[in-house]
């Protein structure tokens, strides 16, 4: 399935959950922001 | 490594321990103060005694947001500094001279609040008009703080003296850079208190430049925001790594987080002044946009701390994607309460974005969604860490054990925290977007429709608040114990080694006049235009206003 | 300094998403004009009737074109001054059409004071020497709750006035 080659100097250090953890954060951090955005537009 | 830890020496923990007793009676009085404000303004309690609301709202404040946290960090760091670069007697001796100073400072603000002649919240907004007292306390603070400062760089520059090539120790550096942050946003605290309040309160000179006050009340305004909370991540970068068992993931990632803190946290005080007139709104624009540099460190400590997770539950055998988060000690306080703040800071950060979105700022300012927002921020994010650290820390300086039964105490405290902030924070942003103000009494604003629909959301924020205030009950009542009660006996004062993996630290990291350099250019480049402009077009000053707030 | 790929790609992503926000902004403000309340105008706090936008006459609602509307208020503790009507009674209500164009402008005699419209963007410091201003366009009717949002003192929170936004027949 994991299409993706391994880099050699990486492969001590997995952070593929840590990964996913900020990025669920990023997209918290945008949605919020762009919702807020928006009641502003509409008012 | 030199970074070796020597136990604590016994009179450096006399002297946190000074700080600890001041931290933890302010808060009680500022949680009592906060559980009544809440229930006021559900409209079903009236305040006894003549007292008024604005005047518990000055103490509350006051209390929680200057003296628990000044103290409560001052004397953390005094702690780190003792463990990791040692202190001599003179430098001890010039650490309790602040603390008096700092200590007498309190008290006198303290007693001209409560009798009453100073219900201008903390931020004292002129020309509202207290007594001189109130003033002048506040400067004490301020002076008795810098001596801790220049305290603290002297550890670190006599240490640093004795291991000459070394790269200093994490947490004393972390310690150096906070410390700086301080005393360079204070100047601004101190010029508008010195210059201005003060000759103004005592009638020396009749009128203040309020503009001009609230700029340099601002300027100091947001950088003390990160003095709270760059003591929080000392512990989540250098300690709690320790607690799970885990490394540090980058030290040199650490020390960029801190300069990076250090060079934005000034520039960007106009976010807190966006509504207001006389600023031009270009320079409001560039502040907002070195707002924006200030979140980047914390986006690289979100990193960090993630990786720093997974590399511990990794090194015991949590091989799959998440398996890692259950290698957690979830059931160990000092990792436990330090981790809900963490969580807390996701929403905590993105409002503090919202917030200083330039125009956007028109939806939120000044509404009840800004008290909920540094409710989550200092009132959660930063406070359960310093729980976290109590939980250690208290015990280490007493002498004695973190039982069993603390760490449960602990642990119920932490729900407890985090069910009345989800409650009563959780209210206060929905008002806030409906439009409900902040900072203001229990009022029906003459039978209106939006006002009455505002009271369900403070009804809820009373029942939050109270629920607060059990935790608050129930801390106070841990910290006595572990001063006390507790049985004699061993504390471990965790500190974390660097991971193996780790780069090695470069050496500019060290070059202190760089970054104070770069701080002073960036505070140049986005004030000197505005502040001359302001001077230049300045109206009439201001008299005093003293008999609006009896 | 060695970031781990991830790392990179996380803050690649995080400042990208800040740069938006920033240009997001910077269209609106610098493009559109809609920049936060920053009028620069000054004025003596102790003579603001003797301005000509704050003169007994110019207080309160004002039509001054087709569509088009201007609102000026004197704060002070604890009332907002929207002048009198044409029988000498204060004026405690105002109506506006909806869909007009209302510049809001407004200063202090004595504390600052906020402005806020409840539930609009309506919302700007009233600060004392400066006035402030600010434009805009309702979108929709209903009744508005003017509030102080900045304590003024122990009467601060009794500081309202009622704006309605009503049906352009």
């Amino acid at each position: 399935m994991n299409k993706k080659q391994h880099h050699k100097d990486e492969s001590t250090t997995n952070l593929k959950g840590t990964f996913i953890a900020v990025m669920i954060l990023g997209i918290f951090i945008l949605v919020s922001w762009f919702i807020v955005f928006g009641i502003f537009l509409s008012r | 490594m030199n970074d070796k830890v020597k136990d604590i020496n016994k009179d450096d923990g006399k002297l946190v321990m000074a700080h600890m007793y001041v931290a933890f009676i302010s808060l009680f009085i500022g949680g009592l103060m906060g559980v009544l404000q809440t229930m006021v303004r559900s409209g079903t309690f009236t305040l006894p005694f003549g007292i008024g609301y604005y005047q518990i709202l000055t103490v509350h404040g006051v209390i929680l947001a200057l003296v628990l946290t000044t103290f409560f960090i001052v004397g953390f760091q005094f702690a780190l500094m003792s463990k990791t670069v040692g202190m001599s007697d003179q430098q001890r001796e010039s650490a309790w001279f602040g603390y008096w100073i700092m200590l007498f400072g309190t008290i006198t603000t303290a007693i001209t609040i409560l009798v009453g002649k100073a219900n201008v919240l903390y931020t004292f907004y002129a020309p509202l008009k207290a007594y001189p007292t109130f003033y002048i306390g506040l400067a004490l603070v301020v002076i008795g703080s810098w001596i801790a400062c220049f305290t603290n760089f002297r550890q670190l520059a006599l240490w640093k003296k004795h291991h000459p090539g070394e790269k200093s120790p994490l947490l004393a550096y972390m310690v150096v850079i906070n410390m700086l942050l301080w005393f360079i946003a204070t100047l601004g605290l101190a010029a508008t208190v010195l210059i201005q309040f003060i000759p103004w309160s005592l009638g020396m000179v009749d009128t203040i430049n309020v503009l001009v006050s609230r700029t340099l009340f601002w300027y100091f305004g947001h950088p003390l925001v990160y003095f709270w909370l760059l003591p929080a991540y000392m512990a989540w970068y250098a300690i709690i790594p320790k607690i799970i068992g885990g490394k540090i993931f980058s030290d040199s990632l650490a020390r960029l987080a801190f300069v990076l803190f250090l060079m934005f946290s000034i520039p960007v005080g106009f976010h807190h002044q966006l509504t207001e007139p006389g600023i031009d709104p270009l320079w409001k624009f560039i502040q907002v946009v070195l707002t924006f540099m200030v979140i980047i460190p914390s986006l690289l400590t979100a990193f960090s701390m993630f990786a720093t997770f997974e590399l511990a539950g990794r090194s015991k055998g949590y091989t799959s994607l998440f398996g890692w988060f259950k290698a957690l000690p979830w059931k160990d306080v000092r990792f436990f309460a330090p981790m809900a703040g963490m969580i807390t800071f996701i929403p905590a950060g993105t409002g503090g974005i919202i917030n200083a979105s330039h125009q956007m700022n028109q939806v939120i300012h000044n509404t009840i969604w800004v008290t909920g927002h540094f409710h989550l921020t200092v009132g959660t994010t930063v406070i359960l860490t310093f729980f976290g650290i109590s939980y250690w820390l208290i015990p280490s300086l007493t002498g004695r054990r973190l039982t069993k039964k603390v760490n449960t105490l602990g642990m119920i405290q932490t729900f407890v925290w985090m069910i009345g902030m989800f409650i009563m924070s959780g209210s206060m942003h929905i008002a806030g977007l409906l439009g409900a103000p902040r900072r203001s009494s229990y009022s029906e604003y003459g039978g209106s429709e939006q006002a009455t629909e505002w009271i369900g959301y403070q009804i809820s924020q009373a029942i939050g608040g109270s629920i607060l205030f059990i935790g608050i009950i129930l801390m106070v009542y841990i910290f006595f114990y572990m001063v006390f009660a507790a049985p004699k006996g061993y504390t471990e004062f965790p500190m974390a080694e660097v991971s193996e993996n780790a780069e090695p630290t470069p050496k500019f990291l060290e070059n202190w006049k760089l970054w104070i350099g770069i701080t002073i250019a960036l505070i140049l480049f986005a004030y000197t235009v505005p502040f001359i402009d302001m001077l230049h077009h300045s109206p009439p000053g201001s008299p005093g206003f003293e008999d609006l707030i009896r | 300094m060695h970031l781990h790929k991830y790392e990179r790609i996380w803050l690649i992503f995080g400042i990208s998403s800040l740069v938006l926000f920033l240009v997001v902004l910077g269209v609106g403000a610098f493009y559109k004009g809609t920049q936060p309340p920053s009028h620069l105008a000054t004025v003596d706090p102790t003579k603001v009737e003797e301005h000509e936008a704050f003169r007994e006459e110019n207080l309160g609602l004002r039509k001054v074109g087709e569509n088009d509307y201007i609102v000026s208020v004197i704060a002070s503790a604890f009332n907002y001054n929207f002048g009198k009507d044409d029988e000498g009674n204060t004026i405690r209500k105002i109506e506006i059409p909806v869909g007009s164009n209302v510049l809001f402008q407004a200063t202090t005699t004595d504390v600052i004071h906020g402005f806020q419209l409840a539930g609009t963007n309506v919302n700007m410091m009233v600060e004392p020497g400066y006035i402030n201003s600010l434009k805009t366009t309702f979108k929709k009717t209903g009744t508005y709750t003017l509030i102080c949002n900045e304590y003024c003192g122990t009467g601060h929170h009794l500081m309202a006035f009622e704006v309605e936004v009503i049906d352009n027949e």
